[in-house]
């Protein structure tokens, strides 16, 4: 299959292009950018006049919800969404059921995400067994079975000698250790940002130094132990200025903020909207504008969806016994180009946070197009604007608090390995 | 963001917290009460108002007192009467709150009283019915207390007119309270140009200034040339524990006391929302003095929720 | 050409004033009912008991139109038990404000007689309701309405709004 993507404006961040050239896909890899390749006969030619041609994009956070809780989400409900949205490689985290601690059930995953050849998909194996917090797991065997890094996911890890311990381990083997850092102590109960608004609505709060003790504990931990460490979903004006001094200061440290995080705050949560029940919580504007501000100096180094499908029944209920979390891998790119419009930022600096630089967090050899990797594609009409609904969406999962806004950036085209799995209107 | 208490035409349709209600909408609400508190004095009690509604006590989270004020209510204005006490049946076997809310609709209730544990589920509740159904909330959570909140004013109107000339101060447990919440809505959009409340920090909510009152953490200070005295209730779960060291301690502090009470204006009333905790957080010298308006406020009640499920059913 | 109100009241005055007894009582109905019983209470020599009310709570069309935004409270300050009461009103016309005013009166109490002074009759009446003293009887067509105004001065008139 030879695939000529003709008249787009190609955007590679990693390889520093953005300029209108044909790309050329041959044998599921990019053989060609600007030029053929001597003899290339297409077998199909996508008209990009008037669109972006970018890498699939790559996320670091998509919970599919198997295997477990297939009454949320399946694999193919989520890849389809997933495709939909453009994104070609995801890391998915431990906390199924089983919970992804053994070699076994990481194999399966990705066995059966291969059948289904809609995108790539990374689990992230369990950290400790059953993310208890006690015991670790066998990190060279889920790395052997396709594990890109270990998390605890949203569950907690109390006891810092197990933490501490956890990271000589991966350390010894230059895996990369996932934390979302909260300290389980002060987040008990809390359902809210610590805020005006959990003041007004009478929600427990959640201060911000849930997130800053955690983010001084794991830096501190990591110098000592050497460990890698990739820290999810940043929140906090002062957890962004902990990890940009970090960075100045040499240590090997990633972060990522969820799409929703840089958009929405704790004032969004309106009279109790349950799909703005977030871990961590939508905190104030000026965390906003932190989290914005790190993102353009890449102290934060990318932008996921923390796509959290939850069925009606679990958002249906007060709000701080709704589920927490938000659908969001359709809403990712267009998520992405909003802030970029927004925080006037070019568009290929965007892209990079959500193509090369998650990439680079996973250690995955994706997120550009150079000649010779593999065709992961989207292709997107910039300037289309779509209202968000829940009947368009792909998930199974249609709880966004962004329902009935609307937002610019539809993927025409998505190909995986140079398979064209996605084609919309 | 449309209010959800408010129907299309602007006018009041449930009743879930004081913020962002009009001052028009707090003022007709008194004034409707202040006719009904003359029909409780009156031989025959009842209105024939409500006649052939039906008003459902949902109570999620047990409440004597608030139950019986509001059921007295709803039977003066001649309405039927269900009171469920869901915390104590269904909801232990799986209901959830909108199957309860489902069957109750099923059975025509035409006016929900709902009282729950959580912040928030007069909100849920409201959002789920139908635009013919009312929703009065009875207490969520650390929330709001509306009618709580409602009556209080009435009582500080009562006693104290000029609204616009009052210096009051809520003390206590404003973490967890959601009577706190809604009088200082109450008092803030009625005019009352110093609200102050006066708590240790462990039973403060963090930015509580946002909410437009001054902050005191020492009771002499905050009670200075007061007008109004709002006592509020201390939860035992809270009494020790991690927020507070002692029921002993805290009435040391914060509990108030004649001498205490001497601090604030020689004409100050004293206000409680009951059940009180008497020597935590009042002394009964106070409690039973003649500054206390404690059991006024019991009377003004059943008028504040006459006053609201009538404005309701009429919307 | 409207009658003069306060010739209206002179003679509703003295109709009263040949039925009235030791027990009876002046009872209102807001606004304008509860202002003409003020002044009859002054013209009949001031000792009489005199009450008004509000039948908002009564209405028999609150389930369509709501409670009225500006009730004020009803004021009788005397036992209406075995009382001879005399209800007044401005305008007499379907009867069903006399209907809730009679309902709202009797859960004060259990009165001997209830008799009804208007100022104006105009007819059309829905409910098996007759007034014992009547100012005046007017013919006006279905969608006007007759107000009573007081002025600063205290003086009443009568105004008619025509149907929009």
């Amino acid at each position: 299959m030879k695939i000529h993507i003709k008249n787009g404006r190609l955007i590679d961040p990693k390889n520093g292009i953005d300029a209108k050239q044909d790309l050329f896909i041959a044998a599921g890899r990019v053989v060609g950018v600007g030029r053929a390749p001597v003899d290339f006969q297409a077998n199909q030619t996508i008209d990009a006049e008037k669109l972006v041609v970018c890498p699939g994009l790559v996320d670091l956070s998509a919970r599919l919800r198997e295997p477990g809780f297939e009454y949320k989400a399946t694999l193919e409900s989520e890849l389809q969404a997933a495709a939909a949205g453009g994104v070609t490689s995801l890391a998915c985290p431990p906390d199924t059921d089983p919970v992804l601690d053994e070699p076994g059930l990481v194999e399966m995953l990705k066995h059966r995400a291969k059948l289904l050849n809609l995108a790539h998909v990374y689990p992230l194996g369990a950290l400790t067994r059953q993310l208890q917090g006690k015991n670790l797991t066998e990190m060279c065997e889920l790395a052997e079975a396709g594990c890109v890094g270990f998390s605890q996911a949203d569950a907690p890890l109390t006891d810092t000698q197990v933490l501490w311990n956890a990271m000589q381990y991966a350390a010894t083997f230059d895996f990369t250790v996932w934390l979302r850092p909260e300290d389980a102590y002060l987040v008990k109960g809390g359902v809210a940002h610590n805020g005006e608004v959990a003041a007004r609505l009478g929600l427990q709060g959640i201060p911000a130094s849930t997130e800053t003790i955690a983010i001084a504990t794991i830096l501190r931990l990591m110098k000592e132990t050497g460990a890698k460490v990739h820290l999810c979903r940043l929140s906090t004006a002062e957890g962004v200025e902990m990890v940009r001094q970090a960075k100045q200061q040499g240590l090997a440290v990633s972060c990522d903020v969820a799409a929703t995080h840089v958009h929405l705050t704790e004032h969004d949560i309106g009279y109790f909207d349950s799909h703005c029940h977030l871990r961590p919580p939508l905190r104030s504007q000026r965390d906003k504008e932190a989290l914005r501000s790190g993102l353009a100096d890449a102290t934060i180094d990318a932008i996921c969806s923390d796509h959290t499908p939850v069925d009606d029944d679990a958002k249906l209920a007060t709000f701080a016994e709704s589920e927490a979390g938000a659908s969001g891998l359709e809403l990712l790119l267009p998520l992405t180009l909003k802030w970029a419009l927004e925080g006037k930022v070019g568009l290929s600096m965007a892209l990079e946070r959500i193509t090369s630089a998650p990439a680079a967090v996973m250690g995955i050899n994706t997120g550009h197009l150079s000649v010779g990797t593999v065709a992961d594609i989207c292709v997107f009409d910039a300037d289309a604007y779509y209202q968000v609904a829940a009947k368009n969406l792909k998930s199974q999962g249609k709880n966004t608090p962004f329902l009935g806004m609307e937002l610019a950036g539809k993927v025409r085209y998505t190909l995986v390995a140079g398979q064209v799995v996605y084609q919309g209107d | 963001m449309n209010n959800p208490q408010l129907n299309k035409e602007g006018k009041l349709t449930h009743l879930l917290s004081i913020e962002g209600l009009s001052a028009s909408i707090l003022r007709e609400i008194l004034d409707t009460a202040e006719s009904f508190v003359g029909v409780a004095e009156r031989e025959v009690k009842k209105v024939p108002l409500l006649r052939g509604k039906t008003v459902c006590n949902l109570f999620f989270e047990n409440s004597t007192r608030t139950r019986t004020t509001f059921e007295i209510a709803a039977k003066r204005l001649s309405a039927d009467v269900i009171t469920l006490n869901v915390g104590t049946s269904s909801q232990s076997k799986g209901e959830t709150i909108l199957d309860t809310v489902d069957n109750l609709i099923a059975m025509h209730a035409d006016m929900f009283v709902v009282r729950h544990s959580q912040s928030g589920a007069a909100h849920f509740i409201a959002r789920h019915v139908q635009e013919n159904i009312h929703v009065i909330n009875a207490g969520d959570g650390r929330h709001a207390h509306p009618t709580q909140g409602l009556l209080d004013v009435f009582t500080i109107r009562h006693y104290k007119p000029e609204m616009h000339n009052l210096r009051v101060a809520v003390v206590g447990d404003l973490l967890h309270s959601r009577v706190a919440r809604s009088e200082i809505h109450a008092l803030t959009t009625l005019g009352v140009p110093e609200v102050r409340v006066i708590a240790p920090k462990t039973l403060l909510p963090e930015h509580v200034e946002k909410l437009g009152v001054r902050v005191f953490h020492d009771m002499a200070e905050g009670l200075k040339d007061v007008d109004v005295v709002m006592m509020l209730r201390l939860q035992n779960e809270r009494m020790n524990g991690a927020l507070l060291p002692s029921a002993q301690e805290y009435f040391k502090c914060y509990g108030l006391t004649q001498e205490k009470l001497a601090l604030a204006r020689p004409d100050a009333i004293v206000m409680h929302p009951g059940p009180m905790n008497r020597g935590v957080e009042i002394d009964s010298a106070v409690a039973d003095g003649n500054q206390s308006v404690i059991l006024p406020q019991v009377t003004y009640g059943i008028a504040i929720r006459m006053a609201v499920m009538s404005i309701l059913a009429g919307n | 050409m409207l009658p003069d109100a306060e010739q209206l009241l002179d003679t509703l005055a003295e109709q009263i004033r040949a039925q009235i007894s030791d027990d009876s009582a002046l009872v209102g109905i807001h606004s304008g009912g509860a202002w003409l019983a003020e002044r009859l209470q002054q013209k009949l020599g001031g000792d009489i008991p005199l009450g008004t009310l509000d039948i908002s709570f009564y209405r028999d069309d609150f389930s369509r139109i709501g409670l009225h935004p500006q009730i004020k409270p009803s004021n009788i300050p005397f036992d209406v038990e075995n009382q001879h009461i005399i209800l007044v009103d401005d305008v007499l016309y379907t009867g069903r404000t006399v209907r809730a005013a009679l309902n709202e009166l009797f859960d004060y109490g259990r009165p001997s007689r209830v008799t009804l002074a208007v100022l104006v009759d105009r007819g059309e009446r829905e409910l098996p309701i007759e007034p014992q003293a009547i100012g005046a009887k007017v013919t006006l067509s279905k969608g006007q309405n007759l107000e009573l105004i007081r002025d600063n001065a205290g003086k009443f008139s009568l105004r008619l709004h025509e149907p929009k």
